[in-house]
């Protein structure tokens, strides 16, 4: 099968999506990832191996963090970085995504990171460029956020070592959610035997079960027993509307509380990608409690950043 | 040809250093021969001696040619070093090109007074002004064939021969 991603030797050229990822490929950049990481911890927290490559964060949806983890990834990497938040530059005069992209290349752009409103866009862009161009999805509409899955992944290995044994549950609006497809492919292809999705009807794919996850609409059966709880963000926007009732009404029957919290193993961790909504799809007290790796998946987010980086234009020569 | 025995080398070595070792000094095992050594040795040496690892993938000239190739454990000096005496330790020194990638990572830890290089084997390869201050023995080899530091079923190193098509 085509895979956009690998070029003709069947290295990684492009990162678009978590499927079509080897399982080796994926624990190749965990493993990667894991070095990067001891660089954060250091004085000079720089390496040279990206000096002379210029990395371009192509934004045409607002994100903060996202955009700040890649970029201190890429400078912590020795490479020159250009933020461009198309969102208000040249896309609203009119320009096409691939003229945008094009007139970057024509400035000896190495690495474009891109997220887009539509599903599709970083794919589209990708088979466009020449080969010695990598693109980076970070995101793009419902479909897709690998670097995202990435280091979810990375965080699950660093608590829970082994993925073979373990119980997942992923908590919120699956149906908007780039980060849980991005999941689910990841732990499927780790070898994660149980992954639940908690939602409510109306915040659930059609035919999700056929990703290989149980379904559950009850958040207290869902959470029994499991080791991971992966909390998602409710954007506010689908707050009104036919969707969701209230904030409130979701707090109460979808909300992370403790005594939910201590329904799954007592070893159990919270993840949440960020920008949490305290109140609404997280208990503050749960959120800042000794089982939440919030913080910790920010600072992983970064050395797995680094190590896709790496491998996509160490892998190229 | 006949390989020198690992283990008497090994052995000199540590004597070697031991006889450089005060309390400003650090040694620090270049992945994975060099920390293979340092392992071995660390036990016998003078008490208390600071350590270190260091894997040089990050920083080696050949990145654009040779891609990444992450197979070892990450660098780790957990001590300081600014002012002290390093003993870089690695098993085969050829060309040069580990010991200047593992220097740039060094100085990226801190600024230590001296660095010593000390190594089992010089393959009379040098490309760069770096060499040796320690070597046990010379030997001369041909450019596709490399000296490879390995324990055999009996916990003993012994040095293995590999040809590349190269």
């Amino acid at each position: 099968m085509f895979n956009p991603q690998l070029n003709s030797k069947g290295n990684l050229n492009h990162l678009l999506s978590i499927e079509g990822l080897s399982k080796e490929k994926i624990i190749q950049i965990l493993d990667t990832a894991e070095s990067f990481l001891k660089i954060g911890e250091r004085d000079v927290k720089k390496v040279p191996i990206l000096r002379g490559k210029t990395v371009c964060n192509v934004f045409f949806e607002n994100s903060t963090r996202t955009r700040t983890t890649f970029e201190i990834a890429a400078k912590r990497l020795s490479a020159d970085v250009i933020n461009l938040n198309v969102a208000t530059s040249s896309q609203s005069k009119g320009e096409t995504i691939l003229d945008t992209i094009n007139n970057l290349i024509a400035m000896n752009a190495d690495i474009f990171i891109v997220r887009h409103s539509s599903s599709g866009a970083a794919h589209f862009i990708a088979s466009h460029v020449k080969p010695n161009i990598h693109i980076i999805n970070a995101g793009d509409g419902n479909h897709s956020h690998p670097t995202q899955g990435l280091l979810d992944a990375f965080t699950i290995r660093k608590y829970k070592t082994h993925f073979n044994k373990l119980k997942v549950a992923i908590v919120g609006d699956i149906l908007h959610s780039r980060v849980a497809r991005s999941n689910i492919h990841a732990l499927n292809i780790l070898g994660v035997p149980e992954i639940r999705v908690i939602a409510p009807k109306t915040l659930l794919p059609y035919e999700i079960e056929k990703l290989g996850v149980h379904v559950f609409h009850d958040i207290d059966k869902g959470l029994n027993d499991v080791d991971v709880i992966m909390m998602l963000r409710i954007q506010n926007e689908r707050m009104d509307g036919v969707m969701l009732p209230s904030q409130e009404e979701y707090f109460k029957t979808y909300g992370l509380n403790q005594t939910r919290l201590d329904l799954a193993k007592k070893d159990a961790i919270v993840m949440h990608p960020g920008p949490m909504n305290r109140g609404v799809e997280i208990d503050s007290a749960v959120a800042d409690s000794e089982q939440s790796v919030i913080l910790p998946q920010v600072t992983f987010g970064i050395a797995v950043r680094m190590a896709v980086m790496a491998i996509l234009v160490g892998q190229h020569s | 040809m006949t390989l020198p025995n690992a283990e008497n080398l090994i052995e000199t070595l540590k004597n070697k250093i031991n006889d450089l070792i005060d309390d400003k000094t650090v040694l620090v095992g270049v992945q994975r021969g060099g920390e293979l050594i340092l392992q071995k040795i660390l036990p016998s040496l003078k008490n208390n001696v600071a350590t270190g690892s260091i894997d040089t993938s990050f920083y080696r000239d050949d990145f654009s040619s040779r891609g990444l190739k992450v197979k070892n454990k990450p660098s780790k000096i957990d001590t300081e070093i600014n002012d002290k005496h390093i003993i870089l330790i690695d098993d085969v020194f050829s060309t040069g090109r580990t010991v200047r990638a593992a220097m740039n990572e060094i100085f990226d830890y801190g600024r230590p007074a001296k660095i010593t290089l000390a190594v089992l084997i010089d393959r009379n390869e040098q490309e760069l002004p770096i060499s040796p201050q320690i070597y046990i023995e010379k030997i001369s080899l041909n450019k596709n064939q490399h000296l490879e530091l390995k324990l055999d079923e009996n916990k003993k190193f012994i040095f293995q021969l590999k040809e590349s098509l190269v």
